[in-house]
């Protein structure tokens, strides 16, 4: 962590042994705090060790991974996208209202009509160059409104079909589908932003876009793709909540699921500024919040109790990784 | 003006600043007199911006006395400083860019009525002061829609209204015309005549022996010397700043050495230039610059700064592509329009701002050098990590890249080893065309040598180079030919022994160079 | 000598984007004039003055919020923590009512504008981003009004007379709420002009380094600024409160959205140092006449209101932008 103006030529730290590059940088301290929180809560919070409390642990947080994956690549690329929550409401809506008609149907339907509105914003904030702040607000609006028209001008469309609710409550041996599929997200972001260009495009367009297109980097199809990735999960998210509720609940589905994403991803490690990104250091983050809510819950502490400590952990977070200046 | 020596106004003594593990300043004194203009030299590093940055109260100082008016001070924020008549005019003009000229010059103590602002007194009054200095700037007018010269202008007439005692211009000129640099003198005239003690930094000597009185060398954070300008001749300044003896200056000073002077023997032969471009333009910056570079030549392009030099290059790498003519490569028409265009043809482009357009500062070492290579090094969506690592460190090596490990961030580099990765970002696409803008701007010695040696090798083995700088030493003694712009035109190509320094000021500067005449057909 | 003239580039390039600017500027006032004429010829409704008196009490309180909004965004900030805030000075002087409408006025207000400070000294002095911060409060006080009210709403004692005439008292025509806007963005409008704390927001907002190179005192301002915030969102709760005749602890929900929709409609730049209170006051105003149109022509269902209102964020946003950068390219 050197940000002194003028670094040794050949004295440079030595690099970090192999189990500190697995989790870079900060989110070493994020893994740290997850392990004190379980093991705390593993003492002196009665049941939360067994296996059916941390399966409902898993189950509750893999929707939030599957949303956090996509906002890490985004937030990367220095941007935001604040209406992963209505994508998840549209894609549950779509789905919902076309089941009579198979999944095979419903399912693409859902995922491709999700996706579209990440690319919308994806293009807007590349072509057009309009903050990212302000392209998600206007779609998180928009998207909302939509995913109510699209219910049957907001009525909660109930959904009955044996299949669709494997999504949601589904196991594969002791192992809930949605965990798997959230695994699988993690493993595809990692890999991703590992093995591919478009993970270095990613980083570099976050880093320093001036530079990176004059390296020949398409800074711009990277930034449609990120936001489109984001709300291909979101949409994957929307349609296992929609499947674990039964219905599309087009008011509630996703609701404030950007806070969620956006702080998992911040206590993790990512930057907000861009151009560093970390999806295990994600998982943690939501795995962290997500320990709080539940054990919170199971010593009867208020709700209002627990919100209080995510917003104070999300400050803490930020406050140890912001950029060390002289 | 020289004689017996005014009292001192502002005094510093044993000033010395560290940043991390870096010694910025180490014991430097200096001494101001009322009514002087006092040039602060030195090379990239010498630590001018530091002190300044200490006597206008940016930074603090780690230890060391300052004095003015003979009282000690010590400022804790600019604000300070400006109050007790230390400003700073910097050479990023500190500006608002969407306010007006009278809330630029009075922001901080802007006059009131009833607790209100009185804009039409600041008006007014703003109007006066900038008739006073000589100047015919609307107090209205917004700050962003002037030109620069009129911007920095106005940000000396902020220090004038602030009563400044002391007022620093760093680089005060980098972004004038000629015309305007003679009314910036005028100003520092009449500032002087009101015995303002004025620290001038500068690495043009023209001006500094035009307009300075006594001058400060700093080099590698430590105080060389003090001496009155008027006797000290410039190759004594240039050794004072360089740390040499007047003999070591002699030869050459690049390692580029002399046996370029030739021309290449591809020149001789008729086969067509590997870039060719015919009249390209664009806006006001670009109008007609008509160059070619064979394979296997270094071709300098040499101008003042705003005489098209960098929008040259960017318009051959597609990064502002050009709106009229036509770039030519290997004999096919090319004119790229994108960076995507100028890469896929083989050209490389390394810019001239190193770090907002160069690194991506949070990725490694082996990241940024592999950038645009990445499509070649990608199997099946899958970056081959073994070739990437083969390459890397066959360019660290090749290149003498100092570093613990690849993976090191190439934040933490220092400048010349940064030069030196991005060098070997586009090495490693194999290239027929290499861009260099400024390539060894910033950088310390060594570095610099080893950068131009590396040139030199990769020109003797096939590339073609265009190289832009803006050191003529570099070009007189790198390039095969030079081309000479003025006002984004090229106006004069000069090779073999037609390449001087002289012929190149001469065709920078003139209307009409006879040496640059006959050149340019 | 005496005055030297200097190439003259900057005249023609001046009047052109002097003619940008205003068109930037004064976009969503068209726009605005144009919602009402139409009103006006469409629905009988429209221009009556009960209608023009029910679309600005609607609106008072978003305005409130909105105008502490453009202060911060003006700095080249941002608040998301509004609503919360409004929700807590709703409940606390909801709580307080029954010792009098003046403790319950002063701790609401006091409270939310105390929290405003926090989010101010967390960004200034700590250095945290105003995203990071303010999103941290929104949850954070949020969580307070819940745990304040264990999660239920809190009535307002009838003693508070005063309190509930904030509320549901009129100054003759015009309803208080109404009056307290109009009041809150005349003084934020001359406070932009003509105060220098006014005038500092716009050079913070314009660069940061560049006026704390100036030497302003930039943290104080911040810090004054997100109080400000905080205090305005306080006000807009407790009018809120005392119009429900209640402090509810999740009122406000999603109003962070609202006031930035509103700044940013009226025609100030999220990056800061350009804009001011009476565009703000056009965004809320246009945001709430399209609304009151819709609710008139009665067959928009509000789902699709909400749907094209997001579509004319973006629309607005994407105009202004290719505005914004022709201006900076000439």
């Amino acid at each position: 962590m050197t940000g002194a103006a003028k670094p040794a030529r050949v004295a440079a730290p030595p690099s970090p042994p192999a189990w500190r590059r697995l989790v870079p940088g900060p989110a070493y301290a994020a893994v740290a705090a997850l392990g004190v929180l379980v093991a705390l809560n593993a003492l002196f919070t009665p049941n939360f060790a067994t296996a059916s409390n941390l399966w409902n642990v898993l189950l509750q947080v893999s929707t939030v991974v599957l949303v956090a994956v996509g906002m890490t690549l985004v937030i990367s690329t220095g941007g935001i996208d604040l209406s992963v929550g209505s994508v998840m409401a549209i894609a549950g809506a779509v789905a919902a209202v076309l089941l009579d008609r198979g999944m095979a149907v419903a399912l693409p339907a859902a995922l491709i009509g999700g996706t579209l509105v990440g690319v919308l914003n994806g293009a807007l904030v590349a072509a057009l160059r309009v903050q990212p702040i302000v392209v998600t607000l206007a779609t998180l609006i928009a998207g909302r409104g939509l995913a109510q028209v699209i219910s049957h001008e907001g009525e909660l469309v109930t959904i009955d079909h044996p299949g669709f609710a494997l999504l949601g409550r589904g196991h594969l041996g002791p192992i809930p589908y949605q965990a798997l599929i959230a695994l699988a997200s993690v493993a595809a972001g990692v890999f991703l932003l590992r093995a591919t260009p478009f993970g270095r495009y990613v980083l570099a367009a976050g880093g320093n876009p001036a530079a990176a297109r004059l390296a020949g980097v398409p800074v711009q199809r990277t930034i449609v793709s990120v936001y489109a990735a984001s709300a291909f999960l979101a949409s994957v998210a929307g349609l296992i909540v929609a499947s674990r509720l039964g219905a599309s609940d087009a008011a509630k589905i996703g609701q404030n699921m950007e806070l969620d994403a956006i702080a998992a991803v911040v206590v993790g490690g990512t930057a907000l500024s861009g151009g560093r990104a970390t999806v295990l250091g994600t998982v943690v983050g939501a795995l962290i919040m997500q320990v709080i809510a539940t054990s919170f819950n199971m010593l009867l502490v208020p709700y209002s109790w627990s919100l209080a400590l995510k917003a104070a952990i999300i400050l803490l977070a930020v406050y140890l990784q912001r950029p060390k200046r002289v | 003006m020289t004689g017996a020596a005014p009292p001192a106004l502002l005094r510093m003594e044993g000033i010395t600043k560290t940043f991390g593990s870096a010694r910025a300043l180490d014991g430097v004194d200096l001494t101001l007199r009322r009514g002087e203009v006092h040039a602060l030299v030195g090379e990239n590093g010498a630590g001018k911006s530091t002190l300044v940055k200490i006597m206008t109260g940016a930074y603090h100082r780690d230890s060391g006395e300052m004095w003015l008016d003979g009282e000690r001070v010590d400022f804790d924020t600019p604000a300070q400083a400006q109050a007790a008549g230390v400003c700073a005019v910097h050479q990023e003009i500190h500006l608002l860019t969407h306010r007006t000229v009278a809330e630029n010059v009075y922001l901080g103590r802007e006059p009131r009525r009833w607790g209100f602002v009185d804009w039409r007194r600041m008006n007014h009054e703003t109007g006066a002061l900038l008739a006073g200095l000589g100047l015919d700037i609307d107090p209205r007018a917004v700050v962003g829609t002037l030109n620069t010269a009129r911007q920095q202008m106005v940000a000396i007439a902020r220090g004038v209204s602030l009563g400044a005692k002391v007022l620093v211009l760093d680089e005060p000129t980098s972004s004038l015309s000629p015309r305007e640099v003679t009314i910036l003198y005028d100003l520092v005239r009449r500032l002087k005549a009101q015995s303002t003690a004025i620290v001038y930094i500068s690495h043009r000597f023209d001006e500094l022996y035009a307009i300075c009185d006594r001058v400060t060398v700093l080099r590698d954070g430590r105080l060389v010397s003090s001496h009155d300008l008027a006797s000290l001749d410039r190759l004594d300044l240039v050794c004072l700043m360089l740390g040499k003896s007047r003999d070591a200056l002699r030869a050459g000073t690049t390692a580029f050495g002399e046996q370029r002077h030739a021309p290449a023997a591809s020149l001789t032969a008729p086969q067509p230039p590997l870039l060719r471009t015919e009249a390209i333009a664009r806006g006001s910056r670009l109008r007609g610059v008509s160059l070619e570079v064979a394979a296997g030549e270094i071709v300098g392009v040499a101008g003042l700064l705003g005489s098209g030099r960098t929008e040259t290059a960017r318009a051959i790498f597609g990064a502002a592509p050009s709106e009229q003519g036509a770039v030519y490569l290997g004999g096919r028409r090319l004119d790229p329009q994108s960076p995507d265009d100028a890469i896929a043809a083989g050209i490389g482009f390394v810019s001239e701002d190193r770090k907002a357009e160069g690194i991506i500062p949070e990725l490694s070492i082996r990241e940024n050098l592999t950038l645009a290579a990445l499509p070649m090094l990608t199997r099946f969506g899958i970056v081959s990590r073994s070739r990437q690592v083969e390459i890397v460190e066959r360019f660290m090596r090749r290149l003498g890249i100092k570093a613990a490990s690849a993976d090191q961030r190439i934040r933490e580099l220092s400048g010349g080893n940064q030069q030196k990765v991005l060098l070997a970002r586009w090495l490693c696409t194999e290239p027929r065309l290499l861009i260099l803008d400024e390539p060894t701007r910033g950088i310390d010695i060594g570095a610099k040598g080893e950068i131009q040696a590396l040139v030199n090798e990769l020109a003797a083995s096939g590339l073609g180079v265009l190289m832009i700088s803006s050191e003529l030493e570099e070009l007189v003694e790198g390039s095969t030919r030079v081309v000479v712009l003025r006002d984004g035109r090229s106006v004069a190509v000069l090779q073999g022994d037609e390449i001087s320094q002289q012929a190149i000021i001469h065709a920078m500067a003139s209307e009409r160079a006879p040496a640059a005449q006959d050149a340019a057909s | 000598m005496s005055t030297t003239s200097l190439p003259s580039v900057a005249g023609s390039r001046f009047t052109g984007a002097r003619a940008l600017g205003l068109l930037l500027r004064s976009g969503a006032v068209v726009a605005l004039v144009a919602a009402c004429i139409f009103g006006a010829m469409r629905y009988y409704a429209f221009a009556t003055p009960e209608n023009v008196v029910n679309v600005l009490r609607q609106n008072s309180m978003l305005g409130l919020v909105a105008l502490g909004m453009t202060f911060v965004i003006l700095t080249g900030g941002i608040d998301l923590s509004v609503g919360s805030l409004l929700a807590v000075a709703g409940v606390v002087a909801a709580m307080l009512s029954t010792h009098g409408s003046l403790p319950a006025i002063a701790g609401g207000l006091g409270t939310a504008m105390l929290l405003g400070i926090v989010n101010g000294v967390l960004i200034a002095k700590v250095r945290i981003q105003p995203f990071i911060v303010t999103l941290a409060m929104l949850i954070a006080a949020r969580a307070l009004a819940l745990a304040a009210t264990a999660e239920q709403s809190v009535t307002v004692s009838p003693d508070a007379s005063a309190l509930s005439w904030l509320g549901r008292g009129e100054l003759g025509p015009v309803p208080l709420p109404v009056a307290l806007l109009v009041l809150a963005y005349l003084i934020g409008w001359t406070m932009l002009r003509y105060t220098r704390f006014g005038r500092y927001l716009y050079a913070i907002g314009d660069s940061e380094d560049a006026a704390r190179l100036m030497g302003l005192p930039v943290d104080r301002i911040v810090i004054a600024t997100y109080a400000l915030s905080g205090a305005l969102a306080g006000l807009g709760g407790i009018v809120l409160a005392a119009r429900l005749g209640a402090g509810q602890p999740v009122a406000g929900t999603g109003w962070e959205l609202d006031a930035i929709a509103a700044v940013v409609v009226g025609g100030t730049l999220l990056t800061g140092g350009q804009g001011g209170a009476g565009s703000t006051l056009v965004g809320v105003l246009l945001l709430g006449v399209i609304f009151n149109l819709f609710n008139l022509e009665g067959t928009i269902s509000p789902w699709w209101q909400w749907v094209l209102r997001g579509v004319f964020l973006l629309g607005v946003v994407i105009v202004q932008g290719r505005l914004q950068r022709r201006l900076t390219h000439e």
